[in-house]
């Protein structure tokens, strides 16, 4: 088994028109900016991303937008230090947005992944987002039916990864970068360094190999942040 | 009125000030993005809480110096932040299972509008724009203890203490207890109960600024930022 592919072209080419996209990261960290690039470079249209964010300057999911990739956006925050890209293309009724609370939007993931048709959350209760959900009374409080969240591909991050697709991630660029890899038929990760298997120890990984399809290395990885401080524009 | 209350209120590092008083030892805090996250300055002496952020990190502490980010570690606020001993990394749906699941012994938020019955209304003005809530509506339904730090009175005067929330609702009957720049008020039956006020100001003119009956019950402190460690 070797789930490692040579290039990132190679990694992204299974995505074609009208996907449903998952991409990790909370703002920069641990967004998979070279994935998106080379998802720009192919040049998909009609994408729905999933994301926290909505995109910041002009890298990114900002990017992507801005070169006419995507036709929605499911996320919890679409407002960044620089969220121009979003702001025009939404005022220009060219991208739809779905808001949802980010619990909620972390559950809808993970329980895609698990299997997991519907939950009930407390979440959202009483309030416009809401609205139109069925809603339950359990143990004399009430709960707010959500569903599943899947998607076509998953673009995530991660630190080290071993042929077989086994991962860790750094620090707080963790996030939404697991459940992602579980709600996708395809994830497709980058990662600073692609080791053989047994380099890292099984304790220490945090996303089996099971949910991880594709592998490519970026070893010297960019943070979105530093390339938004720098004013990089894509491509 | 309004310029009289400039006088006399509270500014933001008091609020938050006084907000920290009541953090105690060995809490799990949430404090939401922008005001609140100064309560943390305010740690009482002695107290070690525990500050979890959304993105999936507890026990974070205080901004890196310039140059220091390392812009895999930020909060939720996307600030760079730094790590205390025995910080931990957990992934989004863990992160939100510790808020969901009712592990949080606090959230501090900031708010637009606090009804008399505990609703709260922070996320989304009703006026068009752009909706964007975040975990706010997460945190208010399940944390076991939901405080707002909030000026008393909007730029206009107008109160945000009210009988019924007119914006669009973050959570219902979720708020506790208010740290306003002019007083601290409890929620409980559906009423707005003052604790303490600051000493510049009468209870009649301060329900008079306030949208709804304010009870008591007892005596009403005095609201004073003193101490070591205290703003000005």
């Amino acid at each position: 088994m070797d789930k490692s592919v040579a290039t990132l072209a190679e990694a992204v080419a299974p995505i074609g028109d009208g996907a449903t996209v998952m991409i990790g990261g909370f703002g920069g960290s641990g967004a998979p900016i070279e994935l998106i690039h080379a998802l720009i470079d192919k040049g998909p249209k009609n994408l729905t991303v999933i994301n926290n964010n909505a995109g910041n300057g002009h890298v990114g999911i900002a990017a992507m937008i801005e070169q006419g990739l995507v036709s929605k956006i499911i996320c919890s925050f679409p407002r960044s230090s620089d969220p121009i890209a979003f702001n025009e293309a939404f005022k220009a009724g060219t991208l739809e947005l779905e808001v949802v609370p980010q619990g909620t939007l972390a559950e809808r993931i993970r329980a895609a992944g698990a299997g997991i048709p519907a939950f009930y959350t407390a979440t959202s209760f009483g309030t416009d987002l809401a609205e139109g959900k069925p809603v339950e009374t359990f143990d004399g409080k009430s709960y707010v039916q959500e569903r599943w969240l899947k998607a076509d591909f998953a673009l995530i991050k991660g630190e080290i990864g071993d042929t077989m697709g086994n991962m860790t991630y750094r620090m707080a660029a963790r996030n939404f970068n697991p459940i992602m890899a579980m709600a996708a038929d395809c994830t497709i990760a980058q990662v600073t360094r692609i080791a053989e298997p047994g380099a890292i120890p099984p304790e220490q990984v945090v996303t089996p190999g099971i949910f991880v399809d594709r592998m490519v290395e970026v070893a010297e990885p960019r943070q979105e942040e530093i390339l938004i401080r720098e004013g990089a524009v894509y491509p | 009125m309004t310029n009289a209350l400039d006088d006399i209120k509270l500014n933001n590092d008091q609020i938050a000030w006084r907000a920290a008083q009541d953090i105690e030892d060995g809490a799990y805090v949430n404090l939401g993005i922008g005001f609140p996250e100064r309560v943390a300055q305010y740690t009482v002496k002695g107290r070690t809480p525990v500050f979890h952020t959304e993105n999936g990190v507890l026990n974070f502490g205080p901004a890196p110096a310039e140059g220091e980010e390392d812009w895999d570690l930020i909060n939720a606020g996307k600030k760079a932040i730094t790590l205390k001993s025995g910080a931990a990394f957990f992934h989004h749906a863990d992160s939100f299972a510790m808020v969901r699941g009712g592990h949080l012994d606090v959230a501090i938020l900031g708010a637009f509008q606090i009804a008399q019955n505990g609703d709260l209304a922070n996320w989304s003005t009703g006026k068009g724009g752009i909706p964007a809530v975040g975990g706010a509506m997460d945190l208010v339904q399940s944390a076991k203890r939901v405080a707002v730090l909030t000026d008393h009175v909007t730029k206009h005067g107008d109160p945000k203490l009210v009988e019924r929330c007119t914006m669009p609702l973050t959570g219902v009957g979720c708020v506790t207890r208010i740290y306003s720049s002019l007083a601290v008020v409890d929620i409980a039956d559906g009423h707005f109960w003052l604790r303490e006020k600051v000493p510049g100001i009468s209870f009649d003119d301060l329900q008079a600024v306030t949208g709804a009956e304010l009870k008591t019950e007892g005596d009403v402190l005095d609201l004073i930022v003193s101490g070591e460690g205290a703003p000005v």
